[in-house]
């Protein structure tokens, strides 16, 4: 049951990130990649990350892609659906890529490389002291430190947005 | 399995049937309570007291013509009216409506509810852009901005009280409230989440994104029967589903008065329908907010509210709890 | 009962579109979101790794993912305005006013 959702929200994900790559129409792109963002939330929740998967939603789809579109809408890139799309290099590329694909695939995950016995988590998915509260734990003592230099660099990068994407009005 | 699959199910469809169904009559209250605030009838004409009145409507939705703008981009317009009703529905898997009637529970049920409520955004964004019209467009554009801005307002109001129920699931927070509702405790709170809901429902004074007198009828200008239907439909089960977090979070869910031996689920109605009367009661009150003032409203004095809030329900936890 | 090689495999495979993505790509926006698929596929590794050895790193090193991927998508985007605003381009190839 688990394996067979599983591929289910694995298909979805190829195919929609394939989708997202090919795509003329920057507006569908974006509206594809909600939907990969979806499917990857499904594959969380398989992992036992309820909590992450609620972020996936959350964050890249409630919030960066709302951006990104709201961006592509100020931007008027539509226009550019009649462009040429791909590089000229792109038979360079594809060859790259697959370098890359068989490489991953020889060092991750053929080449016999040993991985761990499954161990799994200490609580079951949905019960009430569970994912929520010990990631929350985690979070704000062992790994406070670089909790607090993420949030310095949202901070950075939202001014960084604002001064760069301010209209500066000369007088 | 096969028994629970279908206790499931049966669930499902009780409660999709009827929040269609009371959507359906919200639009016929709406109208009738509106109407008496400003000294008229309201709908008389069909059946009595114009009771059947939402059926005819719905009637005649559904059997107007379903127009597709020819400049359109007909998948996306396709697409968009069910990416605003399906978040509207789905919020309805994990709220509590009684202490033992709930289609499921998650651990982290009100953060999903937040989740899966921020997608609305989308299909409002889809039907302004798939229209091919500057009205749709500039509907969907301030309408972006609006809900992206008050989902964080929506957010941090409700960190106040998980942080004084310490759970993200309804059924727990609901337990915490046994002695005292939240509202009490976090009455700032309870003003910051009230405020972010009429913005994130669209509800006047926050109507921008369909300002009649400015964008004919925002995003949906271009949509014409069953697809009109679901944006309303849509808009009014949003209204019930932040009524039903609302009551869970700040007023004891289905939780009522001791002396007074009702079953949750009444209590649950009952509190219900106040709520939904005072949106109503709103609307036939107030004018709408300019954009600029909204989004003043929102950063500069709702923000640091909601801010002020966590802090010193913080300090308070920590000095005193 | 996921095995933990699926996850990895999943992950190499969006990672590999992803990249595929930003290099073949003339339009930047599509660069970005490219780059979006790649941040994904790492978080889907590391979910993965996380349920095998039954430690939370994972999960939050998955969180700092994001925490990124928004900062880079807020600047990302930014620069992409201005760039609109200022050359009317939105094609990687047509930016080359540094190009030697």
């Amino acid at each position: 049951m688990e394996l067979l959702f599983f591929y289910l929200f694995a298909a979805g994900i190829i195919g929609a990130s394939l989708l997202v790559v090919t795509r003329s129409n920057v507006i569908h792109a974006a509206l594809l990649l909600v939907l990969t963002f979806f499917f990857m939330s499904g594959v969380f929740v398989l992992a036992g990350a309820e909590f992450l998967a609620v972020v996936q939603v959350l964050l890249y789809a409630g919030g960066i892609m709302v951006l990104y579109l709201f961006s592509i809408m100020l931007m008027n890139a539509e226009v550019s659906v009649r462009l040429r799309q791909f590089h000229r290099q792109s038979f360079f590329t594809i060859v790259v890529s697959l370098i890359l694909a068989a490489e991953i695939w020889w060092k991750v995950l053929g080449g016999g490389a040993a991985y761990p016995a499954f161990k799994g988590f200490s609580w079951t998915l949905g019960t009430t002291p569970g994912n929520v509260e010990a990631l929350g734990s985690i979070l704000y003592t062992k790994y406070l430190f670089p909790f607090e230099v993420a949030s310095i660099l949202l901070l950075a990068a939202m001014i960084g947005a604002i001064v760069l994407a301010k209209r500066t009005i000369d007088r | 399995m096969i028994a629970e699959l279908i206790a499931a199910f049966l669930k499902i469809v009780l409660v999709l049937g009827t929040i269609s169904l009371v959507v359906a009559y919200l639009t016929y209250l709406e109208r009738k309570i509106i109407g008496h605030i400003q000294m008229r009838m309201g709908p008389m004409r069909v059946g009595w007291h114009g009771l059947l009145q939402p059926i005819a409507d719905g009637l005649k939705l559904f059997l107007k013509e379903d127009i597709i703008p020819s400049k359109a981009d007909k998948i996306v317009f396709v697409i968009a009216p069910i990416m605003v009703l399906v978040p509207a529905f789905v919020v309805y898997s994990v709220l509590p409506f009684d202490e033992n009637f709930y289609i499921t529970q998650v651990n982290v049920g009100l953060f999903l509810v937040l989740a899966v409520s921020s997608l609305g955004v989308f299909g409002i964004v889809m039907a302004g852009w798939a229209s091919n019209s500057k009205y749709s467009l500039l509907g969907a554009f301030r309408s972006a901005a609006q809900m992206l801005s008050y989902e964080i307002f929506l957010g941090f109001s409700l960190i106040g009280p998980l942080m004084l129920a310490g759970s993200l699931n309804f059924q727990n927070i609901v337990k915490a409230q046994s002695d005292v509702w939240f509202v009490f405790y976090q009455p700032l709170a309870f003003i910051v989440f009230f405020i972010a809901a009429l913005a994130e429902t669209n509800r006047i004074p926050f109507d921008l994104p369909e300002a009649e007198t400015e964008l004919v009828a925002g995003f949906h200008t271009e949509y014409s029967g069953m697809k009109f239907a679901f944006f309303f439909l849509a808009e009014y089960a949003n209204i019930m589903a932040v009524s039903t977090v609302c009551i869970a979070v700040f007023f004891g869910g289905w939780g009522g008065i001791d002396a007074i031996p009702l079953p949750g689920i009444v209590w649950y109605l009952l509190k219900m329908a106040v709520l939904i009367f005072v949106f109503i009661w709103i609307r036939a009150t107030l004018p709408r907010y300019r954009y600029d003032q909204l989004m003043r409203v929102g950063w500069k004095f709702m923000f640091p509210l909601a801010i002020l809030n966590i802090f010193v329900t913080g300090l308070v936890k920590f000095l005193f709890l | 009962m996921v095995p933990l090689s699926h996850y990895l495999a999943l992950g190499a495979v969006v990672f590999v579109i992803g990249a595929a993505g930003v290099l073949m790509r003339r339009n930047a926006i599509i660069i970005l979101m490219s780059i979006e698929l790649m941040l994904n596929a790492v978080n889907i590794t590391l979910v993965g790794f996380s349920r095998q050895w039954g430690d939370l790193t994972g999960q939050v090193l998955a969180i700092f993912v994001i925490t990124v991927a928004a900062a880079e998508a807020a600047v990302g985007l930014a620069i992409l305005i201005s760039l609109n605003r200022d050359r009317s381009v939105l094609n990687v190839d047509e930016v080359n006013l540094l190009k030697w």
